[in-house]
């Protein structure tokens, strides 16, 4: 072999390297070094500004507010006849949506066994968790009497009472609360080795903070093993749960005599919505933490923003498709309500949300996301993953408030004015990003155990003159 | 392969009160409108709320016209209320049980102190004709002297609608019981019935054939509003007989 050749061969394992981490192992010890770095940096007086203003929003936009509206009654938001409901049922399914890519990153990525997952798991199920806190706040914020939601759930009393099973809102408390349930210990299971990781490098409180949530993990091999195997069976567990609660958010609509609603395509239709908005918010929130925090452009780099970007990209054919679908159907039809409402969609006075809606979910996301360059730009890829955000939003807010608009009832058709729900919406989102914020102080973003569990799997091999990487199966 | 009319319809299918409203000769003076919020003790929401779609009444007559002004001619006013359907898309979507079809009366219930307000009901009927209590609405001084105690006053929060006067149809069924006979037809009206001047409004039982509200149901030019979705209604308009 010459220099030249060698220098090339060199060369190319050294950009493979600079691309994908998992080829570009440290030692564990450095990474966890780095990781813990991360997490227990000094607060920036940046830090706090944006924690502050987070924590006013929170407080004024969420809390106060809610306050009026409980105290005065949901004729402070903009509901009316006929738009009974309004934008808290567009957020709690907005949420909702969000908290589906968490679940999707991980357990159907670890399932198929994705290897550009491992960084970023964790940030993703947290999603889920914070993005079900916001979407069980606004579905409260909903209920006209909210202080007897309790009535709502299955619990024993003297008059033998139980909740409507025949009712969609109902299946969806359920179906939620399963939710909201598996994929908290869907996030603790793997975050309890990062748990006692923490534990053995840190002191005083947040030393006894990590020994109670590390449930005294010592990394045994009996230890790993239980934790595999409850982690598999989690995650292939998860994928059906996740599948039914955005169908079953679904058929509350579906399953209502409304025109525009009662469509037969909804429950997939929503699955592959709550994956566009999440997907995008995921790649967000990944962009966020690889720009602000110590490390993480070593952990997070282009190659998982072009990963997701292609899935992004995916999903976004995938809701057009269905989107066309749901149209045509209906359309098709000949319903002359359901006429005079897909009419109202795109003509009336909403329809330049119907457009944006368009735009924000078709058209931006084919138009950037076909170009690898592009696809690995961190900023451009979160861009636009928020854009698609918007119009998801927009999704929803015309499938409920304008939709229900148009009903059998001529004599009715009034348009909603949103009211105190703006505030209240801003609200959630800041809630969201702020426990985002108290989570990266408090948990390890990066799970290091499957970073350094994939860098193992992974190695150069020499097959004659060609270098090729190999993965081996480790478990 | 069954025929239509080898199906037996069940005793809530059939109903046991109905109503029937001839729109011919209905003239939208709104005395209905104004019976039925002193009856059952409704409350005024007041200009600002009324205007942005907040009214609540449990009656309302709709008024439509055809063409464009200055050529517009004006179609029969259509009042409009709970329809007490055999089949309620309202009664299955409430996740607390608060509307119910009462086996009795066969009508549908609701049941004020259940309702925790997700508005659900409101939103599948087709008739949009519950109505929100969107908040406590203010009743000035001597206002309170005005109300009916056979009723109960709602608070903010839960849903209310028409109930076809049913503490009327009570006070008729105990005076019968304590008779020892059955309510008679045209015993006793709703609040609505009473009040037109046109009688444009007939209530009575619809299970029995010689009633006049059972003649008059099946009269030709009877229709029911939006049958085609199976809700079953006990309201019958009569137009252009």
């Amino acid at each position: 072999m010459s220099d030249k050749q060698h220098h090339a061969e060199h060369s190319h394992e050294e950009h493979l390297r600079e691309k994908h981490l998992m080829l570009d192992p440290l030692p564990r010890g450095k990474m966890n070094e780095m990781v813990m770095e991360a997490m227990l940096a000094k607060p920036t007086w940046k830090w706090w500004l944006v924690f502050s203003i987070l924590a006013a929003i929170v407080a004024y936009g969420l809390f106060y507010k809610w306050g009026i509206l409980i105290m005065k009654g949901q004729g402070e938001a903009g509901v009316m006849r006929p738009d009974y409901w309004g934008i808290f049922l567009v957020n709690t399914v907005f949420w909702i949506g969000i908290s589906h890519a968490g679940t999707f990153i991980s357990a159907i990525l670890r399932v198929f066994k994705a290897e550009f997952r491992r960084p970023f798991t964790r940030a993703a199920e947290l999603m889920t968790t914070f993005g079900l806190v916001q979407a069980g706040f606004s579905v409260f914020m909903h209920m006209g009497r909210v202080w007897l939601a309790y009535w709502l759930f299955p619990y024993p009393n003297q008059r033998m009472m139980w909740p409507n099973l025949h009712s969609p809102l109902t299946w969806d408390l359920l179906a939620i609360t399963t939710y909201l349930l598996s994929s908290t210990m869907y996030l603790f299971l793997p975050l309890i080795p990062d748990l006692a990781m923490a534990r053995d490098r840190s002191t005083g409180w947040r030393k006894n903070f990590y020994k109670i949530l590390a449930l005294g993990f010592r990394g045994t091999e009996g230890e790993w093993t239980h934790l595999r195997h409850a982690m598999n069976i989690f995650a292939f567990a998860i994928i059906p749960v996740m599948f039914s609660v955005h169908t079953i958010v679904s058929w509350d609509f579906a399953a209502a005599t409304r025109p525009g609603w009662n469509s037969t395509i909804f429950g997939p239709y929503f699955v592959i919505g709550a994956l566009h908005s999440g997907m995008g918010a995921a790649i967000a929130v990944l962009a966020v933490i690889r720009g602000t925090m110590k490390n993480m452009s070593y952990f997070i780099r282009g190659e998982h923003f072009d990963a997701v970007g292609k899935l992004m990209l995916i999903i976004s054919m995938g809701w057009a498709y269905f989107f066309f679908n749901d149209y045509m159907v209906q359309w098709y039809g000949g319903d002359k309500w359901t006429q005079q409402l897909l009419h109202f969609h795109e003509a009336g006075p909403m329809g330049w949300m119907w457009f944006a809606m368009l735009v924000c979910n078709i058209v931006v996301p084919w138009a950037i996301l076909w170009n690898p360059k592009w696809r690995a730009t961190p900023w451009l890829v979160a861009t636009v993953g928020l854009i698609i955000n918007v119009g998801m939003w927009f999704e929803r807010y015309i499938i409920i408030p304008v939709s229900v608009t148009i009903n059998r009832m001529p004599f009715t058709w009034k348009l909603y004015k949103p009211g105190i729900e703006v505030p209240m919406s801003i609200g959630t989102v800041a809630l969201f990003i702020l426990l985002y914020m108290i989570a990266s102080k408090l948990i390890p973003l990066i799970p290091v155990w499957e970073v350094q569990e994939g860098q193992m799997a992974h190695e150069f091999k020499k097959f004659g003159r060609e270098t090729v990487v190999t993965v081996s199966e480790l478990e | 392969m069954i025929r239509p009319e080898e199906i037996k319809m069940s005793a809530e299918e059939t109903g046991k009160w109905g109503m029937v409203i001839d729109q011919d000769i209905c003239t939208g003076c709104q005395a209905c409108v104004a019976a039925c919020a002193m009856e059952n003790n409704i409350t005024f929401v007041g200009e600002v709320d009324s205007g942005y779609g907040r009214s609540m009444h449990w009656i309302r007559i709709e008024r439509f016209w055809e063409g464009e002004y200055p050529e517009v001619k004006m179609t029969p006013q259509q009042p409009m209320m709970c329809q007490q359907c055999g089949h309620a898309n309202c009664e299955p979507v409430c996740p607390a049980f608060a509307t119910v079809h009462s086996q009795a009366e066969q009508l549908n219930l609701q049941v004020y102190n259940r309702c925790v307000g997700t508005r659900y009901c409101a939103n599948n009927c087709p008739y949009q004709v519950r109505a929100f209590n969107w908040r406590d609405y203010q009743r000035p001084e001597p206002l309170q002297n005005q109300f009916n105690p056979d009723v109960t006053v709602r608070r903010m929060g839960v849903m209310e609608k028409c109930t076809f006067c049913i503490q009327r149809i009570h006070k008729a069924q105990d005076t019968a019981k304590s008779e020892g006979r059955e309510v008679r037809d045209g015993e006793f009206t709703t609040a609505c019935a009473q009040a037109c001047p046109a009688n444009a409004i007939v209530f009575g039982r619809v299970d029995q054939p010689e009633s006049l509200v059972s003649q008059l149901k099946h009269r030709r030019h009877g229709v029911k509003h939006l049958e085609e979705l199976g809700t079953l209604p006990n309201v019958t308009y009569i137009k252009g007989g």
